[in-house]
C-alpha cells in the first residue's frame, strides 16, 4: 500500500502549481468570469506547450502517455486555481471520448490536433429533460441515403461556444436504448447556440438541433452503443471533477485557516475561538475524505480494475463534501467572503456546477443503493 | 500510488480470517460480546490466549520482547479482521502498558511484566480519568504521596474498563502538587487487591458498567513507578508506535450495513419489502459512502505509520470521522427497525440480535471515549492546521 505521490507526480504537481500561481492569478479568473469566450488563447497556447492537454493521451497521436492518475494530479491543481477555460471538457469530453470510441483515422484526424492545442471539442449528451440518463435522451438521428440526418436539443453543452466540433449523443433506432455519438462542426448549419449564465460563471450552451446532416465517417463508434462509451466517460468526467474539487477545497481550506490567524476580534484572533476552530476541523475532516476517494478510483481507473464502486462513492462524497467546506468557509469568512471581490464566493459557485457535473451525489448514491445489495 | 494490499498481507488476512472462522467460539457470531461483563470474560481470555499462541496478539511488538514486529498494515489488517468480527482481541496491555514499559520500564519491570502481558495473563484497567478530569485529563489530582519504599495514593479513577477482571491497573497521579500541571504527574501501576481500593460498579445506560474506582492510602511499592518521577504526563502520552489508525469503526460498521441490507430484503412494513423504500436505499447508501471514507482515512493513518511519519492530525480525523459515522449509521439502523428497534437483546423477536438498540446508546459514548470529539477537533485545528490555542 502506497498513498502518496511518485517522484513524476510530484513533479507534476510542483509545476503544475508553479506555473498555475503565476499564469491563473485570482485576477484572470475574475476577469474570465464575464469574458464572452471564458479563456485567453495565450494561456491555451502554454498549456498546450507545456504538454497539459497531450498528458494521457498515447504518444501515437501526439501525447504524453501519462496515465489518468497522472491528469488527476494536475487537475487538482487546477481546480485549486480555479482554471477557467476549456481544459476539462475539451480532453475529456472531446479527446477522451475520441480515444475509447473512436476508430484509428478519427484519432488521427483529432487527437493529434486537440494536443497542439489547435481543437475545442465539446461533449454533448445531456438535455433539458435527461440527465445522464440513456433513455430519456430525444435527439434523434435518421439515416438518409449516405447521410445521418439529426434533429433534437442539448442543454449545458460545456464550452460549446468556442468549440470546433461538439459531439453528440442521439437515438439511432425506435429503441430507447440505441444511442450512437456523432462528431459534428460546431458551426455547421443546423445547430443553434445559446450561451446561458451560470452560478459557476463557466460557458454552458443550449444547442438546438435541426436537420443537421452529417456524412457517414462523423459517427463515432459503433452504432447504437454510443452509451456504452459515454458511460465510461462519465466515469472519468466525475473522477476529474472529484479531483477538480479535491484541489479547490484545499484551498479553501488553506485560505480559510489563514483568514482565521489573522482577523481579530474581541482583541484575538477568530482562530482561536473553539467555534472557529471546529468549522475549520470539520473542513479538514472533508478535505481529507475527497482526497483520498479520489485518488483511490483514479488509481483503480488507471490500473484498469473494476471502479465502478469506487467512483459512484467518490464522487458522491465530493460533491456534498465540498459544498460543506464551501459552506464552512464562508462562515468563517463572515461578510467580506459574499462579496464579488472575495475569492471564497468564486470557490462556492464553482462547488455547485462542479456538483451537477457528471452526475450529482444523488445520481451516484442511486449506482450505490445496487452495489450494496439492493 | 497503490491502493491494494500486497499478496503477502492478503494471504496473512486469509489466515487471520481462517483463525477465527475455525477457533471463534460458536455464540460469538450469535451475540454480542462484552468484555466487560464477567459471564463473557473468560470466553475472551481463552480467545485471547488463542491468538497469543499464534504470535498475533503482541505481533506489533519489537521481537527482543517476544512479538514479530509485524509492518503496520498487517496490524492494520488484523485490527480490521478482529473488528469486522466484534472481537476484543488487543487490550490496553498489549497496545500501552506493554510498549510503555519496553520504552521506559527497568529491567526487571520489563522481565516481570512483558511476558505475562503477552501470554494474556494480566488485565488491566486504566486509571486515567477521574471525576473532576476528563477532557482536561491533565488537571488530574489523585495524589501520590512517598512514605518510605512506596507512595500512598489516595483519589478516585472513572469511567474503568475491564474492572471486572482487571488485576492491575496503570494510572496517572499527581506526585507534585506544586509543579505546572503537566509536570507533576507520575505513571503508576498497582495490583488491583491491594488494600484500600475499592471498585464500584456504575451501570452504563446500556448492558454494560464502567467502574469508579477510590483509592484511599494505597500502598504502591516505588518499583511500580514506571518511568521517572514527575515524567509521568510524557510517559502516558508517548507517541507508540501501535497501530492508531482507528479501523475498527469502518471494520464494524461495513458489517452492520451488510446486515442491515440484508434486514430490508427479508422485512416486510406495511405490505412493502423495506428494501423498495426509497428513502432507506437512499439513506444506506449514504452511509456506504461514509463507510468507505471512515476506511480511508483509517487506511492513510495506518499508511504513514508504515512509512514512519507520525499521524497527528489524520489520526484525530479518523477517530472523530469514524466513530460519528457509527452513531449515524446506527441512526439510521434504528429508525429502519422501526418498532421492533426498541426491543432489547433478551427479548426473543429482537432483530439483529438487539445489537442495533445497544449500539444505539453505546455509539455515541465511544464518540466520548478515548478523546472525545471535540478534543480531536481541537488537536486538528491547533496542531493540525496551525491555529492559535484560545
Amino acid at each position: 500500500m502506497e498513498l502518496g505521490l511518485n517522484e513524476t507526480q510530484q513533479m507534476l504537481k510542483n509545476s503544475a502549481r508553479e506555473f498555475l500561481v503565476t499564469e491563473c492569478p485570482d485576477t484572470y479568473v475574475r476577469a474570465m468570469e464575464n469574458d464572452e469566450s471564458g479563456y485567453a488563447t495565450e494561456i491555451w497556447d502554454k498549456i498546450a506547450d507545456q504538454g497539459w492537454i497531450g498528458l494521457m493521451f498515447p504518444e501515437t497521436y501526439g501525447g504524453f502517455g501519462l496515465s489518468f492518475l497522472d491528469l488527476t494530479i494536475l487537475l487538482e491543481e487546477m481546480g485549486r486555481v480555479m482554471f477557467p477555460g476549456p481544459f476539462f471538457s475539451t480532453v475529456i469530453g472531446g479527446g477522451l471520448t475520441l480515444l475509447i470510441a473512436g476508430n484509428e483515422q478519427q484519432k488521427q484526424n483529432f487527437i493529434p490536433k486537440l494536443c497542439e492545442g489547435q481543437l475545442i471539442i465539446s461533449l454533448a449528451v445531456n438535455e433539458s429533460n435527461s440527465y445522464w440518463n440513456q433513455e430519456s435522451i430525444k435527439t434523434v438521428s435518421k439515416k438518409s441515403g449516405d447521410k445521418y440526418i439529426i434533429n433534437g436539443s442539448k442543454s449545458f453543452v460545456d464550452n460549446a461556444h468556442i468549440s470546433d466540433y461538439i459531439i453528440i449523443a442521439a437515438k439511432t433506432s425506435d429503441s430507447n436504448n440505441d444511442i450512437s455519438l456523432f462528431i459534428a462542426p460546431s458551426k455547421s448549419e443546423g445547430i443553434k447556440q445559446t450561451l446561458h449564465k451560470t452560478i459557476g460563471s463557466d460557458k454552458k450552451s443550449e444547442i438546438s438541433i435541426s436537420n443537421l446532416e452529417l456524412d457517414e465517417d462523423s459517427l463515432i463508434g459503433e452504432l447504437n452503443q454510443g452509451w456504452t462509451y459515454i458511460k465510461k466517460i462519465q466515469e472519468f468526467g466525475a473522477v476529474g471533477k472529484c479531483a477538480e474539487m479535491s484541489g479547490g477545497s484545499q484551498e479553501v481550506l488553506d485560505m480559510t485557516v489563514e483568514y482565521a490567524k489573522q482577523r481579530i476580534q474581541f482583541g484575538r484572533p477568530i482562530g482561536s475561538f473553539q467555534a472557529i476552530q471546529h468549522h475549520c476541523a470539520n473542513m479538514a475532516i472533508d478535505v481529507e475524505g475527497i482526497k483520498y476517494l479520489t485518488h483511490q478510483a483514479s488509481w483503480k481507473i488507471s490500473e484498469g480494475l473494476d471502479s465502478k464502486r469506487e467512483i459512484a462513492i467518490a464522487k458522491a462524497w465530493s460533491s456534498d463534501a465540498y459544498q460543506r467546506i464551501c459552506a464552512l468557509g464562508q462562515v468563517c469568512h463572515g461578510a467580506i467572503g459574499y462579496t464579488k471581490e472575495h475569492n471564497m464566493q468564486m470557490y462556492t459557485r464553482r462547488a455547485k456546477s462542479a456538483e451537477l457535473a457528471y452526475g450529482d451525489s444523488q445520481y451516484h448514491l442511486q449506482n450505490i443503493e445496487n452495489i450494496i445489495g439492493f | 500510488m497503490d491502493f491494494k494490499f500486497s499478496k503477502e498481507d492478503e494471504l496473512f488476512r486469509q489466515e487471520v480470517a481462517d483463525f477465527v472462522e475455525k477457533e471463534l467460539p460458536w455464540d460469538w457470531r450469535k451475540e454480542k460480546i462484552d468484555s466487560e461483563d464477567p459471564k463473557d470474560r473468560p470466553k475472551v481470555t481463552e480467545f485471547k490466549k488463542k491468538l497469543a499462541k499464534k504470535g498475533w496478539l503482541t505481533m506489533a511488538w519489537p521481537k527482543e520482547y517476544g512479538g514479530q514486529a509485524a509492518p503496520h498494515i498487517q496490524q492494520l489488517i488484523f485490527n480490521e479482521e478482529m473488528a469486522y468480527r466484534g472481537i476484543p482481541a488487543i487490550d490496553a496491555g498489549i497496545s500501552q502498558v506493554g510498549p510503555i514499559i519496553m520504552l521506559f520500564g527497568t529491567d526487571e519491570q520489563k522481565k516481570y511484566f512483558l511476558p505475562k502481558i503477552s501470554n494474556a495473563e494480566i488485565d488491566w484497567t486504566q486509571g486515567y480519568s477521574e471525576p473532576d478530569a476528563g477532557s482536561d485529563l491533565a488537571g488530574l489530582q489523585t495524589r501520590a504521596i512517598e512514605d518510605g519504599d512506596d507512595f500512598l495514593v489516595t483519589g478516585s479513577k472513572i469511567w474503568n474498563g475491564a474492572h471486572s477482571g482487571a488485576s492491575w491497573m496503570f494510572m496517572l497521579v499527581r506526585t507534585d502538587p506544586d509543579a505546572p500541571k503537566h509536570r507533576g504527574i507520575s505513571f503508576l501501576v498497582s495490583e488491583m487487591n491491594s488494600e484500600g481500593i475499592t471498585v464500584e460498579k456504575i451501570p452504563m445506560m446500556w448492558d454494560h458498567s464502567r467502574a469508579l474506582i477510590t483509592l484511599e492510602n494505597v500502598r504502591v511499592p516505588k518499583k511500580n513507578l514506571i518511568g521517572e518521577l514527575n515524567r509521568g504526563w510524557y510517559v502516558g502520552a508517548a507517541l507508540l508506535d501501535f497501530e492508531r489508525s482507528g479501523i475498527s469503526y469502518a471494520s464494524s460498521a461495513s458489517k452492520l450495513i451488510k446486515e442491515l441490507v440484508k434486514y430490508c430484503k427479508q422485512t416486510h412494513r406495511n405490505g412493502k419489502l423495506l428494501s423498495e423504500d426509497p428513502i432507506i436505499r437512499n439513506e444506506l447508501a449514504t452511509m456506504a459512502v461514509e463507510i468507505e471514507t471512515a476506511k480511508m482515512m483509517a487506511y492513510s493513518v495506518a499508511w504513514m505509520q508504515s512509512k514512519s511519519d507520525i499521524p497527528n492530525k489524520e489520526a484525530s480525523i479518523s477517530k472523530a470521522f469514524g466513530s460519528e459515522m457509527v452513531v449515524r449509521l446506527v441512526n439510521i439502523g434504528m429508525k429502519i427497525l422501526g418498532s421492533h428497534g426498541e426491543l432489547e437483546p433478551d427479548s426473543k423477536i429482537a432483530p439483529l440480535r438487539g445489537v442495533i438498540e445497544q449500539l444505539y446508546m453505546s455509539s455515541p459514548a465511544s464518540a466520548t471515549a478515548a478523546g472525545s470529539s471535540e478534543i480531536q477537533r481541537n488537536i486538528i485545528a491547533t496542531r493540525g492546521l496551525g491555529l492559535p490555542r484560545g
